[in-house]
């Protein structure tokens, strides 16, 4: 595995591959998304998921988080790399933040009928999914947790309906306590 | 607070920003800014002939002034006309605004006439990049544009401005009224070096093969960080190479300098880099073209890595002590621990090392014959040199054989004499540079060493140096070739010369003459120092058209795949079969 980006093949072996949870909080001006983005796709960098959102409205400051996989170099350049982009604040590799808590969300809609409904609504009992009332009397559970456990929810419920998944990708925030107010 | 029209606003700006000159190429969606422009005369205007040439004579400004290089083009083709110099900007760090015109806000996103999304095109070739929509920001993202041009890492920036927003009024805030939030910018306050820095020095002062990698970061970093450079080279005898970037920060004729590095560097200094024990890059990034293959790269040494970007610490190589900063800022702590600790490396030590180097200096790897009538590219750039080498020169090149013999035969004693591009790349930088760098210094002797290949991708620009009386000298080293493609496919494709015969090059001395340009050429080497002389006499843009031997290869060398201690001195000299098949692929 080519852990650098020289044209040059690397010298050592590196370091094992590991999912890494990114959060960069940055100006919420046109065009940021972008930025880093390009610079994850213009530099061969993964994304597995990716999930922006305003989180301090009065400053318009936005907080984006990304999964990505890769050795801890590459993790470490993807870093450094954010840091240059002009409206980035501060990007924090949760892994080095002691246990983060991470979170997913996922709705989805299942396909009911007499003679999997009760089977379906335990499984949803089971992994405490909510069902979702909506006007047009359809089934929609929602889930939150752990990827993980979206999945092995999807796995279930999908044996016994017809499903369509809509998930978040997850967010994370770390579990240490807080000396100073993070800006 | 006043009240002006968005062209007025951006006019202003640029005055506060004490811009006196820009490069640019009018349209429909500049003309209010044109139009501003007319109706002052504080900032001259060079009109260049195509776009392309306005960013590469921004950037020859830039490099040769040490100020920031301003582009003014319309929008949708003149904006991606300017794409290729953004790069080339981004690549080797030179500091630029660019401004381009945009449609009318309403317009944006209905495909109109010449628009283009120019920040989305641009966004990866630029530091930061802005589509203004509210002329009251105008003045803010100006002065913003401007500081985020020259902090840390300098680089091109990018603001797109509408049509609408041109003409509309708005409120002007003053340079000195912008503060611009610390996030924004690179803040070196915040990184704690100094316990770095003594560990550094002292790794140093134990040292038994230390040498200095010195690059661009040391020109970019301003004349002092060269003055500091030579004080730590005098005080420590360490030996120094620097990269193509870093040329002139040591003078060529220093005792401790081994001169240039990497695939076409000195065989002593890529010696000396391979077999170092202690080696310390001052602001150079560990680039593909000085380091060859990774794998064998300076295998038995510790890296020190001083370099104003942390992105670039282990981006390529591992270091053991990275020093995230500008290089005068790190260097002046460096001398200060050196002092105090009084710190001096082994003499005997230090001997032993400088005793190995100066073997592999009696290689003379740039030892080449003139014999006979036929001019030998060498000489004619040798010559160059010892018929200037008294008047205050700036030697600009295009991409090739050219610039690579410009490097290793032009001598540079100061910085900011030597502009090419180097991350880049470009054919068809070397002659719009010249035209900037010219105007920044109107009495200077300019001359682009070029290619016939090169040239040829911005000739257009010999009517922008007619038309501004800028007596830029254009020194064509003509091979017929694209040599450098020519070298390559000779070493690695078996001799089949693909598409790299110059077919039909023009009459280049018709071709000056008819632009109202002097045109001159040798093709005999006892012509050239007549030719060289009457270039610089005369008082105005000259191409002299120096015909040079047409195969001639460009060594020393380090082909791609290889290792800094495989460096070939001439073709007879075989690359090993498995670096070159492994080479192949590389570029
Ligand atoms: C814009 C651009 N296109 C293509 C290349 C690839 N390239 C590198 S060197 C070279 C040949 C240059 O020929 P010339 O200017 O005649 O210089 P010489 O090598 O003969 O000195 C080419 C085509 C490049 N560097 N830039």
């Amino acid at each position: 595995m080519n852990t650098n980006k020289s044209v040059y093949e690397t010298p050592n072996v590196s370091n094992p591959i590991n999912r890494y949870i990114i959060t960069v909080l940055v100006d919420n001006e046109p065009g940021v998304l972008a930025r880093v983005v390009g610079m994850f796709s213009g530099r061969g960098y993964n994304i597995d998921s990716l999930n922006v959102a305003e989180v301090v409205t009065n400053e318009h400051l936005s907080r984006i988080t990304i999964v990505t996989h890769g050795t801890s170099e590459v993790v470490d350049l993807i870093r450094k790399q954010l840091m240059t982009i002009v409206p980035v604040h501060s990007v924090t590799n949760l892994e080095n933040e002691g246990s983060p808590v991470e979170a997913e969300v996922a709705l989805i809609y299942l396909e009911i009928n007499e003679s999997n409904k009760k089977e379906a609504f335990n499984v949803c009992d089971f992994y405490r999914a909510r069902k979702i009332e909506n006007e047009n009397n359809t089934t929609i559970f929602e889930i939150a947790g752990t990827s993980e456990r979206i999945d092995a929810f999807i796995k279930e419920i999908n044996k016994l309906a017809k499903i369509e998944v809509v998930r978040s990708g997850p967010i994370a925030i770390s579990s240490l306590e807080r000396k100073m107010e993070e800006k | 607070m006043e009240n002006l029209t968005g062209s007025e606003i951006v006019l202003k700006s640029l005055r506060d920003q004490d811009v006196d000159v820009i490069f640019g190429y009018p349209g429909g969606a500049v003309l209010p800014i044109y139009d501003s422009l007319f109706k002052q005369n504080a900032i001259k205007h060079i009109l260049v002939r195509q776009e392309a040439g306005a960013v590469h004579a921004a950037e020859g400004y830039a490099k040769s002034s040490g100020k920031v290089g301003v582009v003014l083009v319309t929008s949708g083709p003149g904006a991606t006309n300017i794409v290729t110099g953004l790069t080339d900007a981004i690549m080797d760090s030179v500091p630029l605004v660019c401004i381009t015109g945009q449609v009318p806000q309403h317009l944006i996103g209905s495909d109109a006439f010449q628009e283009c999304d120019t920040t989305g095109i641009t966004r990866p070739c630029t530091k930061h990049n802005y589509l203004v929509k509210d002329v009251n920001s105008l003045s803010e993202v100006i002065h913003e544009a401007f500081t985020i041009a020259k902090n840390g890492r300098p680089g091109p920036v990018v603001i797109d401005i509408p049509k609408d927003v041109q003409f509309s009024k708005g409120s002007y805030k003053q340079k000195k009224e912008f503060l611009i939030p610390k996030h924004r910018l690179f803040n070196s306050s915040v990184i704690e070096n100094d316990k770095q820095i003594e560990e550094a020095t002292k790794l140093i002062a134990h040292s038994k093969k230390p040498i200095f990698y010195i690059g661009g970061g040391c020109i970019n970093s301003g004349p002092e960080a060269s003055k500091l450079v030579q004080e730590l080279v005098k005080l420590t005898s360490i030996p120094s190479t620097m990269t193509l970037m870093g040329l002139g920060t040591l003078p060529a004729s220093d005792p401790n300098s081994l001169g240039m590095l990497g695939m076409h560097g000195m065989y002593e200094a890529n010696l000396a880099m391979h077999d170092c024990d202690v080696m310390v890059n001052i602001g150079a990034r560990f680039d593909d073209r000085v380091t060859g293959r990774l794998d064998a790269f300076s295998p038995n040494s510790k890296k020190i890595h001083i370099d104003i970007e942390a992105s670039n610490i282990n981006k390529n190589i591992k270091v053991d002590i990275p020093l995230i900063g500008d290089v005068t800022t790190i260097l002046k702590k460096f001398l200060t621990s050196w002092k105090q600790n009084n710190y001096s490396i082994n003499k005997n030590h230090l001997n032993d090392w400088w005793k190995k180097i100066n073997e592999w200096k009696k290689v003379d790897c740039l030892n080449f014959s003139q014999n006979g009538n036929t001019i030998k590219p060498q000489y004619a750039v040798k010559r160059l040199y010892e018929l200037t080498k008294d008047i205050n020169t700036i030697i600009t090149t295009e991409v090739g054989q050219h610039q690579m013999w410009a490097a290793q035969y032009y001598k540079f004693e100061k910085p900011n004499k030597w502009i090419t591009s180097g991350g880049l790349g470009t054919m068809g930088f070397g002659f719009p540079a010249a035209i900037g760098a010219q105007v920044a210094n109107p009495k200077a002797l300019v001359v682009d060493i070029a290619g016939d290949g090169s040239i040829l991708m911005n000739i257009q620009e010999i009517s922008t140096a007619v038309q501004h009386r800028l007596p830029v000298k254009i020194f064509i080293l003509n091979n017929e070739y694209m040599g450098m493609v020519r070298q390559w496919q000779e070493l690695l494709h078996g001799g089949r010369y693909s598409e790299s015969y110059m077919d039909s090059l023009p009459d280049f001395v018709s071709l000056a003459e008819s632009f109202k340009a002097k045109g001159l050429r040798a093709t005999k080497s006892n012509e050239i120092d007549d030719v060289i002389k009457e270039m610089i006499e005369y008082d105005g843009p000259v191409i002299a058209d120096i015909i040079v031997d047409k195969e001639e290869n460009c060594f020393p060398m380090i082909q791609s795949g290889s290792a800094h201690n495989e460096m070939v001195l001439n073709k007879n000299q075989k690359q090993d079969s498995k670096s070159a098949e492994k080479g192949k692929i590389l570029v």
